[in-house]
C-alpha cells in the first residue's frame, strides 16, 4: 500500500461557476472510496479531471505519480455515467475492442463476469436493457488489471438483485494495489463495501473520512450522516 | 449472504460479534481453519479491509490464533467459548426480563410463562 493518488488545491471553473474548489486529499492504493454527493455537486467534474477528458484545472493531481496524461490514461479505468457503445455492437466486439486497447484486459475474466450477469456475448447493444448495458460495462471495466477504477455511478439503472452481483464483482476485483472509486447517491446499498467516503457539496470536499470513524463518532449509518450534512 | 447491519455501531464492531456468535453455536468449529479475508469479505459483503480489522479484533479477544503463514485458526480454549456463550444468555436473559416488566409481569408470573413454553 502507498499513496496512489495525490490532489492538491484543485479547482475548476466553468465561466464564472466554480464547480470543484480548492479540493484537497490523498488516497492509498488497496482502498474502496465512496465519492457522494447530490447532482451537479462536483464528482462527474472531479473524475473527468482524473481520468484526463478535462485538463483546464488548477492545482496538483498526480495518479501514481504522474499527471493525467498517457501514462495515466493506461492505469485507469473508468466507467463513465453515460453508455458510450453503438447499438449495434455485441459484447464480443466490446472485447476485441478493449484488447486492443488496453494491454491489462483479462478476456477471460470479462466473460466469465459475462456468464455470471447472465449476458449473452452474442446479443446486440441496442437489444439489450439499460441494466444489461450497465452490467456489460462493469464487466468491461472491471476485467483490466488497472491501478485505479473510477466508476461513475455504477448502480444506477440496475435492479437489487444485479447490484448484488455487481458489488460483489467490485469485492473480488479487491487487490491491495489498486484504488477503486465509486460515486453513487445508493449509499444504502453500498457503505459496507468502503473504506471511507468523501463527501463533496457544491464543489467544496466537507468530509473525508473512514466509513466505520463516522459510525463510530456519530452513532449513525453513512446514510443517515449524509442527509444529516446535507 | 447478506447481512443487515445495524445503522449505529461500526461495521468491524458488527462482524465481531457476528463471527463470534459463529463460534459459540460451533459454525465455526474449534480448532478448525477460518476463511480467508478475501473469501469471508466476499461472504458477508463487507470491504476486506474492515473485515481484517474485524479478525485482528477476534484474534486479540483470543477467539482466533493465527499460526504463521497457514493462517488462522478458531480458538480451542473451549473455557472462552463457554464462558462467551453464558455472556450471551445472561445478555438475552436480562433483556427479556426487562421487556416482559415493561408489560407488567411478576417475577413469577415470568416464571410461570416460561414452564408453559419449555413444555
Amino acid at each position: 500500500m502507498g499513496t496512489l493518488m495525490e490532489i492538491k488545491d484543485l479547482t475548476k471553473r466553468y465561466g464564472h461557476k466554480t464547480v470543484l474548489d480548492n479540493i484537497s486529499l490523498s488516497l492509498e492504493s488497496g482502498k474502496i472510496v465512496g465519492l457522494l454527493g447530490p447532482n451537479g455537486c462536483g464528482k462527474t467534474t472531479l473524475m473527468k479531471v482524473l481520468t484526463g477528458l478535462i485538463k483546464d484545472y488548477t492545482g496538483t493531481v498526480l495518479i501514481d505519480g504522474q499527471e493525467p496524461g498517457v501514462y495515466t490514461k493506461s492505469i485507469i479505468s473508468y466507467l463513465p455515467d453515460k453508455e458510450y457503445f453503438s447499438g449495434n455492437k455485441r459484447p464480443s466486439d466490446m472485447f476485441d475492442l478493449f484488447e486492443e486497447f488496453y494491454t491489462d484486459f483479462d478476456r477471460k475474466k470479462a466473460e466469465n463476469m459475462l456468464v455470471d450477469f447472465d449476458l449473452d456475448p452474442m446479443q446486440k447493444m441496442k437489444t439489450m436493457s439499460l441494466g444489461m448495458q450497465e452490467k456489460l460495462q462493469i464487466a468491461l471495466v472491471m476485467a483490466r488489471n488497472a491501478k485505479v477504477y473510477l466508476l461513475d455511478e455504477p448502480l444506477g439503472g440496475i435492479d437489487p438483485l444485479s447490484r448484488d452481483k455487481i458489488l460483489n464483482t467490485i469485492l473480488r476485483n479487491y487487490s491491495e494495489n489498486a484504488l477503486v472509486i465509486i460515486s453513487t447517491h445508493l449509499i444504502h446499498d453500498v457503505e459496507t463495501i468502503f473504506d471511507s467516503v468523501l463527501m463533496i457539496r457544491r464543489g467544496n470536499l466537507i468530509v473525508n473520512k473512514q466509513v466505520d470513524e463516522i459510525r463510530a463518532e456519530s452513532g449513525k449509518s453513512i446514510e443517515e450522516f449524509f442527509k444529516e450534512v446535507f | 449472504m447478506s447481512i443487515v447491519f445495524s445503522q449505529n455501531s461500526p461495521i468491524y464492531l458488527q462482524l465481531v460479534e457476528i463471527m463470534k456468535l459463529k463460534i459459540v453455536i460451533g459454525v465455526w468449529p474449534v480448532g478448525e481453519k477460518v476463511n480467508s479475508v478475501r473469501d469471508l469479505a466476499l461472504l458477508f459483503e463487507v470491504n476486506p479491509n474492515t473485515m481484517q480489522r474485524a479478525l485482528a479484533e477476534l484474534e486479540r479477544q483470543g477467539f482466533l490464533y493465527a499460526e504463521r503463514t497457514a493462517g488462522r485458526y478458531v480458538t480451542k480454549d473451549q473455557q472462552l467459548i463457554e464462558d462467551t456463550r453464558h455472556g450471551m444468555a445472561e445478555a438475552y436473559i436480562v433483556d427479556f426480563c426487562e421487556n416482559m416488566k415493561e408489560l407488567g409481569y411478576s417475577k413469577d408470573q415470568i416464571i410461570d410463562l416460561i414452564i408453559k413454553e419449555a413444555k
